[in-house]
């Protein structure tokens, strides 16, 4: 119906798009994108309304993203909350993933980019939704000046306009272009919709970048090809501290492609070849000489002794302390004990990583699956000594990111300094599964000592937690330790509401975290440390529970009457879990409560274990209180996805380490949880309208306890350590 | 020097003949549908059809493919994603980050073949491609999709009706 207007800025900036992105990128699919760069970068400006939403004549609406899309559904949930807002036509609704370099050259307009800690939706939900009303209101009052109205007697429902006087009607497609010559309102002032009232957000709508992954279409930054591109394989010190002594580059360079061997930084080396399979073939035969250094003599056994001292230690990084806990254990009428471990995991996200780079005269290119863009954009310039503002990142959507993906940036910063040895060719640094499962930046080791004390009446009267192990502050942000404390490490049992909560009232609470670093590198892992801390608090509830004689939900109930979203998300579980209710014989419950990110999460397992002592979860419900819902199908997604990377952790997952070194590279030893392995998952969702929570996270770390809980009433054992695979049940 | 069939086209290609078919779809052949994950036949993302049969192309070398074998890969398994699992996956959302879902799809079409109405035994032991993104639940719903199954039981909690 908008066929008759004719756009005159449209189709150029459409053009000059893929001009500009062929002569960057040999490609304007290369990209991904399929609306005008032009726009975000002022070309295109007759249509832009605001920063987050430009219209186009036929009435298309692009909303901008600034996150990162990782598979978490982050696109489809945010541009859902702009949309609602905007008032416009879901089917009509395209996005555009903003650059780094577009935020920075604005003045970081479009605010953090960073995806992580499940804040993509929750820390932007607020000014993305008042941009999609910034708009609206500037195309209502285009409108209104056109026909001469009061802009309060407009209606408008998809896009479409309405004065009902008249019998007028146009669309955001035909009033952009007068829409744009207005002063946009002050964001600020106006008021957002009631979001019981919301018609596109808060639905369970298809996700909006779903049939690039059908067909193999979309370009990952793996999949990246670029003119005149080389590629590069690296091997970094198998020894982490270690460094490169030498290599022999004579032995693999009349190999086929072979273009150089570089050495990287003191650590590491690359070969670069024509493609990648030559690079890593000649990279896997060039004899290579390390200086492994004294870590090569840690080992898991030397490991597990150096945290084990912090279990005993006077000395401690970090605590919550109410009334005397010690005393109170000390005088009371049972006492419980349990010391419970948690080892290395990687990430293993199933895109390898990988950076492309791109150094010319003047400018540093990156392309790279990161979740952190203007970290990439910063390591890229800082790593190049290219000036910031004559650097971008080029955005690409992650196979995986967990966490990976965020603040360290080795990934880029390896890539460039291989680059460096080629002035404007392109360098692809892809490394294997080998490389990946070895310089990862690992979900920390830890254990945890527990004591609890119960009165004649089996009240929990006091409990003492002791946890010692490696911190990720200390390794990754040690300006966040003041004084050398790390509350980080203690995530889960904070006293402060809001974000990361212990949902238990104990009269005599001792809470304590004794950092023990080791020399391997560790970072956030999706969930981080609520993870090791949920399954330790809620394993050593349930061994309590069990020996307070009382029902394992009686038991938490009654210490949660001052934590009434905690407890309202335990009920829900045990309710759409069927807890007391009859199981087929052998199938056995456990149940289990924590919190993380901002959200409330609780689950029941069912669980049986054979003679042989084989596990098998059966089913999971999961609840969650995440506040608000941006989009329920996709909420049960990430649980879902939770629940699978929980029970490959829970069950099988452990990067060993023996001199100095993991020793677990690939798949046939890191074992993942496979389709016959996944039971049947329910998401139950309990919003209260009154916060926003995170959603990729928070409910991973209740699937270990409530397995590990439910692997308890069949054995009649707890597990004291995971993965489940090394324990011996029957 | 190797001649493929894929996707019905010949191509000739200058490779030495132990180079994994995997990467001579990505590189030499340009198909980056075909997607690296382990390199060592575990997690399935590399795989293709060849003659029908599913094979993990990172584990078989270039020189063992003869001229006449049909590879189908992602790109050529239907026109305009048409293919009925293709059509279920969509239907059902099952893609997180996608990166896995090239070789789920070649699976599950492959086990349709065989079986074209397979029971949950049946994809169980089909379906051993490794998603790190959780999607299971959603492809094991897509497949009885995409056989005619019903709609798979509940899975999620969302609306799945397009
Ligand atoms: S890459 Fe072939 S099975 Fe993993
Ligand atoms: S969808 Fe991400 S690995 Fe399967």
């Amino acid at each position: 119906m908008t066929k008759t207007i004719h756009d005159t800025t449209a189709p150029v900036s459409r053009r000059k798009f893929i001009v500009g992105s062929a002569a960057v990128a040999g490609g304007g699919l290369a990209l991904g994108f399929d609306v005008p760069l032009g726009a975000a970068q002022g070309q295109n400006a007759g249509n832009e309304l605001g920063i987050w939403v430009v219209v186009r004549p036929n009435n298309d609406c692009v909303i901008r993203i600034a996150r990162s899309e990782m598979g978490q559904g982050t696109i489809t949930g945010l541009a859902q909350l702009v949309a609602e807002e905007l008032e416009c036509d879901w089917q009509r609704v395209k996005t555009e993933g903003l650059l780094p370099g577009q935020n920075l050259a604005r003045k970081r307009a479009w605010g953090n980019m960073s995806t992580g800690g499940s804040q993509g939706i929750r820390q932007s939900q607020d000014y993305v939704r008042r941009g999609g009303a910034v708009a609206r209101m500037m195309l209502l009052q285009a409108a209104a000046n056109e026909w001469g109205v009061p802009v309060g007697e407009l209606t408008v429902s998809k896009g479409t306009i309405s004065h009902a006087a008249s019998k007028r009607q146009t669309t955001y497609g035909r009033v952009a272009a007068a829409a744009v010559k207005l002063t946009p309102p002050d964001p600020k002032s106006i008021k957002l919709k009631d979001p019981k009232s919301w018609t596109i957000a808060g639905k369970p709508l298809k996700r909006l970048d779903t049939a690039a992954k059908l067909n193999g279409s979309l370009v990952y930054a793996i999949d990246l090809k670029l003119p005149g591109m080389l590629n590069a394989a690296i091997k970094d010190c198998p020894v982490y501290g270690g460094k490169l002594r030498s290599f022999d580059e004579a032995k693999v360079a009349k190999l086929p492609g072979v273009r150089k061997v570089v050495r990287v930084k003191d650590t590491a080396v690359a070969v670069v070849a024509d493609t990648w399979w030559q690079a890593k073939t000649a990279l896997d035969a060039l004899p290579i000489v390390w200086d492994e250094g004294e870590n090569a003599k840690v080992s898991d056994a030397t490991i597990a002794q150096h945290i084990a001292t912090g279990l005993t230690a006077t000395e401690t990084n970090g605590d919550r302390r109410e009334g005397d806990a010690l005393a109170a254990i000390a005088g009371a009428a049972k006492k419980i004990e349990a010391t419970y471990s948690t080892p290395f995991l990687s990430h293993a996200c199933m895109e390898v990583m990988n950076a492309t780079v791109r150094l010319t005269a003047d400018k540093a290119e990156c392309w790279t699956p990161t979740q952190n863009l203007e970290a990439s954009l910063a390591a890229l310039s800082s790593e190049s000594g290219v000036p910031l503002g004559q650097c971008e990142v080029y955005r690409h959507d992650l196979g995986g990111g967990f966490g990976r993906r965020g603040g360290t940036q080795d990934y880029v910063r390896k890539a460039v300094t291989v680059a460096k040895e080629f002035p404007g060719i392109p360098i692809k640094l892809i490394w294997s599964r080998e490389e990946d499962q070895t310089h990862d930046f690992f979900r920390p080791i830890s254990m945890a000592k527990f004591s609890a004390g119960l009165d004649e009446k089996n009240n929990l009267v006091g409990l003492h937690v002791r946890v010692s192990g490696q911190s990720i502050n200390a390794h990754l942000n040690p300006a966040a330790m003041a004084g050398g404390r790390d509350m980080r490490q203690l995530q889960g049992f904070w006293a402060e509401a809001g974000d990361a909560q212990m949902g238990y009232t104990v009269p005599n609470l001792l809470v304590e975290y004794a950092m023990r670093n080791t020399h391997v590198p560790v970072g956030p892992w999706r969930g981080v440390n609520t993870n090791q801390n949920g399954y330790y608090l809620e394993c050593f509830i349930e061994e309590v529970a069990r020996a307070s004689g009382r029902d394992s939900l009686e038991f938490r109930r009654a210490m949660m009457s001052k934590h009434p979203k905690h407890l309202a998300v335990l009920n829900a579980a045990a309710e759409k879990g069927d807890w007391g209710k009859p199981l087929p014989p052998g199938v056995h419950r456990g149940i289990a409560q924590f919190m993380g990110y901002g959200s409330y999460s609780a689950a029941t397992a069912e669980v049986s274990v054979d003679k042989a002592g084989n596990v098998k979860v059966h089913r999971m419900v999961l609840a969650l209180n995440c506040g608000h819902i941006a989009n329920p199908d996709q909420i049960a997604a990430q649980v879902e996805g939770s629940v699978v990377y929980g029970l490959s952790a829970t069950l099988f997952g452990e990067c060993p380490v023996a001199n100095g070194r993991m020793t677990s590279l690939n798949f046939d030893t890191y074992r993942m949880l496979r389709l016959a392995e996944m039971p049947k998952v329910e998401t139950v969702t309990v919003p209260t309208y009154d916060f926003w929570g995170g959603v990729g996270e928070p409910t991973i770390c209740v699937v270990a306890p409530a397995v590990i809980n439910a692997i308890f009433t069949a054995t009649g054992k707890p597990v004291r350590s995971l993965p489940v695979k090394n324990v011996k049940l029957v | 020097m190797a001649r493929l069939n894929i996707n019905g086209q010949n191509r000739d290609v200058q490779v030495a003949a132990d180079t994994p078919l995997l990467w001579v779809i990505r590189e030499q052949v340009g198909l980056t549908g075909t997607k690296y994950g382990c390199g060592v036949a575990q997690c399935g993302s590399c795989s293709v059809h060849i003659n029908g049969e599913l094979v993990r192309s990172c584990s078989m070398r270039v020189g063992d493919v003869r001229p006449t074998d049909k590879i189908v890969t992602i790109e050529g398994l239907s026109r305009n994603s048409s293919h009925p699992v293709q059509r279920a996956w969509a239907a059902i959302d099952v893609p997180q980050c996608g990166y896995c879902q090239s070789g789920q799809i070649m699976a599950a079409a492959a086990l349709l073949r065989k079986k074209p109405r397979p029971t949950d035994a049946d994809i169980d032991e089909a379906m051993t491609n490794i998603c790190r993104c959780g999607t299971y639940q959603r492809i094991r719903a897509a497949v009885h999709m995409a056989a005619g199954n019903g709609n798979g039981g509940s899975v999620g909690r969302g609306n799945r009706k397009s």
